[in-house]
């Protein structure tokens, strides 16, 4: 059991009030909660904004327990998974709890209610512990009041309160009213999770019968009377921008409203802010189709400001930048230079991948119904903070007169991290003074940018004539910014060690994609691995587990960024349940284990060869993420993440020409498909009591690895270059 | 712009439309049937898949006018309380993670089993590669397929 404080100075983490039609309702604070538990972060001052109440339980007259999930639903499923947290301490029946998405608080507090960096269950889970615990606490403390003996007599379990030896018991319904007014504890039992009875198990999708029935449940479905249909043109390259357009030809045609530039530029940058195409052509009308086809009508003067880059410039920059590009983070341990002088053996491989989409199912929309001194905004956003203030700073109106409503997400993978498509929204209402939904047709989604970076990166190692890792060296350049985490495996394992991550430069647009950097990084660094441990001799997995050996017992340098022995632990797992070296000595499989999002993530894959062409038999994988909230739920995330990092490794590329991205669409972008996917994928996690840690990402960047891997073994081939699958054609023809 | 008569879900639906106007877009913009998606508008995703004389069809490319008097079935339409075998072994299955291929993954699905149904893996493999799950969803796909064809 966890004890602890509810208030840090005079302020207390909770709220409490009647609930509208009976009952109580419990606020609570999201970041603040989860610092106060978080022994690093003592002594850090809290800003006083930080304090504001923004997560909600109901507990209802009649046991109902309603939970406001403040994070967006994009798919990670913590729309579960969040409130299973909160059931677990408040001791509510999981059929007792309904979940609805929690609106953007329009007060002004900082808290990240953001769905990004796998950071929603290890960010809630403190405060959503918390807000359980209170709850139980409060519906106790009432019902003591209530028979007038001690809370000490009273047990609570599965919504229930009864007297310990006595005969009277109450549900949490009868009792939560008469709790609006205890005072909030001063402090909290927290369970021994030895003791807990819903986490840890599987419950299915809050929203699942509603997906499956087709329920108007994403921005795109989102209608309002009298509200306008909205589609855009922007630049056909990175470097051009509009200039003119057959506004007159366009406004004429049937169910066109209206036809304009719009800018979308405002004065407060963010690091999500990122907009190659600020100004817009902006097409109204009543019906979808109708402004398609106007869309096609355009004839618009676009103006050259910047060069226009092609895949081949691309390249030549990321082999320049490789050693000259600016250095943004490295690592130095012994003498690299003079380690790989005396080695018996060098190995030097060098790894690259393209600049790839997101690609949401969904493409970007947004709802914007913009006043003189007040707006509206509804749709899909992975930071809906970050949205409503820039919207603020575009349209110069306060942020509290601006509400943004959540919807859930058709997929996001980092794409609604970025605040365009809201401003655009925002601006187009704005200048049309009436209620808009903007929608992107797929081309205008594909060739909008933020894309996954190219990368380049060169391994090289040094083994003695024992065929001991004696240098190691990484350096890796990026299209901007590069992909290498100087501090992460092999780092500490290796006596002279060399890591250097480099910039080089665009006009494309780049932004965060799905364990940014590290899908890059995993496939390449764990591939080399592979490739060095059969020069070495040694089985891969036990050449893994030496080199964690060392980075326990005698770490080399300052601080690494893992933990060894969870990261041995994994790979010690998946060796297991995959019978890793033991029976058919002829099966083509593949390892790799990687160490993002604060989660340790290994996989095996096995690849069989079909008429010659390579498809993946099984996958096993062996996950270590802290406490598993809802092992379904987990287990889906992982398996998404693992068939996620095999296709856009073996069959995505965006290539430029002009500074235009040649493929617009699915019909020539290649996607992975359900004949492509693993036939079976087995999911294990490691049994701890650590708080829980991300999934959202962590088991993409290893799968990279392991397919590698894997196909080298089916195929004799190592890959260097994504997409793979053109590198298999090129030496399978 | 023609009047015509849509046959959706079993009811009829009279519309005044340019002809040439996909199927998608009519269920979206004109009905408020917005559980058929749009994902690509050239056929190639698979969200907007519904059903044309029981067969699985793309909305996005089919005009209106060709599917008038016809019996479409949606969604919305493939059972009333959702409760369809198919759509029973998604939520078993635990299938969804964002949700928006699945009706469309649903319509081509169901569309199998009504011709074939004990799929094997590449009968499944076949039918259904032609809708695209980008949160990669594909092994609890299968699993439910298999799961519905013995409910």
């Amino acid at each position: 059991m966890t004890v602890i404080k509810t208030k840090i100075g005079r302020r207390s983490f909770l709220k409490t009030s009647a609930a509208l039609g009976g009952g109580i309702m419990i606020g609570f604070n999201w970041l603040v909660s989860c610092k106060s538990l978080n022994p690093e972060q003592k002594g850090v001052s809290i800003p006083k904004e930080w304090f504001d109440i923004n997560g909600y339980i109901k507990i209802g007259d009649t046991g109902m327990v309603t939970i406001y999930s403040p994070n967006p639903e994009i798919g990670q499923n913590v729309m579960t998974s969040m409130p299973m947290i909160v059931a677990e301490e408040l001791d509510v029946p999981w059929d007792h709890v309904v979940v609805e998405q929690g609106v953007l608080d329009e007060d002004s507090f900082r808290n990240p209610q953001t769905a990004g960096g796998s950071n929603s269950i290890k960010r809630g889970w403190d405060p959503l512990r918390m807000a359980g615990a209170a709850g139980k606490r409060m519906l106790l403390e009432a019902t003591a009041k209530e028979w007038d003996v001690s809370v000490k007599n009273l047990s609570a379990n599965n919504g229930v309160i009864k007297e310990v030896n006595g005969s009277r018991k109450i549900g949490y319904g009868q009792i939560a009213s008469k709790a609006v007014g205890i005072d909030i504890p001063k402090e909290l039992s927290l369970k021994d999770p030895k003791d807990y009875k819903l986490i840890g198990t599987s419950q299915k999708n809050v929203e699942g019968p509603k997906i499956v029935t087709g329920k108007p449940l994403y921005g795109l479905d989102f209608k309002r009377d009298g509200m306008l249909l909205a589609m855009i043109e922007h630049p056909p390259a990175f470097g051009m921008k509009v200039k003119s357009f057959n506004k007159e030809e366009i406004k004429g045609m049937k169910g066109v409203h209206d036809a304009f530039i719009v800018d979308s530029t405002y004065s407060e940058k963010k690091w999500n802010g990122t907009n190659a195409f600020p100004q817009l052509i902006a097409i109204l009308g009543k019906t979808t189709w109708q402004v398609i086809n106007a869309k096609k009508m355009l004839r618009v003067n676009w103006e050259n400001v910047s060069e226009l880059e092609t895949s081949e410039m691309h390249e030549e920059r990321l082999i320049k930048d490789l050693e000259k590009g600016e250095i943004k983070g490295s690592r130095k341990d012994g003498n690299p230079d003079a380690a790989f002088a005396k080695a018996s053996k060098v190995i030097e491989r060098t790894y690259t991948s393209p600049f790839i989409p997101h690609n949401p199912m969904e493409p970007m929309n947004f709802f914007a119904d913009v006043k003189e001194n007040s707006a509206e905004l509804i749709g899909p956003t992975q930071t809906p903070k970050a949205m409503q203030e820039a919207v603020s700073s575009l349209l110069n109106i306060p942020k509290e007169n601006i509400s943004l409503k959540m919807t859930r997400m058709g997929g996001g993978f980092g794409r609604r991290l970025y605040l365009h498509f809201g401003l655009e929204a925002a601006a187009i209402s704005k200048k049309v003074g009436a209620p808009i939904k903007m929608v992107y047709t797929r081309e205008d989604d594909m060739t909008q940018g933020t894309y996954r970076p190219a990368y380049r990166s060169v391994y090289k190692a040094g083994l003695d004539k024992n065929n001991n890792l004696i240098a190691f060296s990484v350096k890796g350049v990026g299209l901007p910014a590069g992909p290498v985490y100087p501090n992460r495996f092999p780092a500490g394992t290796v006596d002279n060690y060399l890591a250097e991550n480099k910039m080089s430069y665009t006009n494309i647009s780049t932004g965060a994609w799905t364990a940014p950097r590290s899908h890059f990084t995993a496939g390449a660094e764990q591939s080399f691995i592979d490739e060095v441990a059969e020069v070495a001799k040694k089985d891969p997995i036990d050449f893994r587990l030496e080199l964690f050996k060392k980075a326990i017992n005698n770490p080399v340098g300052k601080k690494y960024d893992y933990d060894a022995e969870r990261y041995a632990d994994v790979l010690k797992l998946v060796k297991e349940k995959s019978n890793w070296g033991i029976g058919d000595s002829s099966s083509n499989k593949g390892v790799a284990a990687y160490f993002c999002h604060n989660s340790y993530v290994a996989v095996v894959m096995e690849v069989v060869l079909k008429e010659n062409q390579p498809k993946i038999k099984k996958v096993w994988c062996a996950a270590d993420c802290g406490i598993v909230i809802n092992k379904e739920g987990a287990t889906n995330m992982i398996e998404g993440r693992i068939i996620d990092g095999i296709g856009h490794a073996m069959y995505s590329e965006l290539k430029f020409e002009n500074g235009s991205s040649v493929h617009k669409n699915f019909d020539t972008y290649n996607f992975i498909r359900h004949d492509q996917s693993p036939s079976e994928i087995e999911v294990f996690f490691v049994e701890n009591e650590i708080s829980p840690t991300g999934l959202g990402e962590p088991s993409l960047p290893p799968a990279v690895g392991a397919l590698a891997n894997a196909l080298y073994k089916a195929t004799g081939t190592r890959l260097y270059n994504q997409p793979f699958v053109k590198q298999l054609q090129m030496s399978m023809s | 712009m023609a009047s015509l008569t849509l046959n959706i879900n079993g009811e009829k639906k009279q519309v005044d439309i340019d002809p040439n106007t996909p199927l998608l877009w009519v269920l979206r913009d004109e009905l408020d049937l917005v559980g058929t998606k749009y994902g690509c508008g050239l056929s190639q995703c698979g969200a907007c898949t519904v059903h044309l004389n029981g067969a699985a069809v793309r909305s996005c490319v089919l005009p209106v006018s060709a599917v008038a008097n016809q019996p479409i079935t949606t969604i919305e339409g493939l059972s009333e309380d959702g409760d369809h075998p198919v759509q029973k072994a998604w939520i078993e299955e635990d299938v969804s993670q964002c949700g928006y291929c699945q009706p469309g993954q649903i319509m081509s699905a169901v569309a199998l089993l009504k011709n074939n149904p004990n799929p094997t893996d590449e009968d499944i493999d076949l039918a259904m590669s032609g809708n695209i799950c980008r949160c990669a969803t594909y092994v609890r796909i299968k699993k439910a397929i298999k799961k519905a064809s013995k409910l």
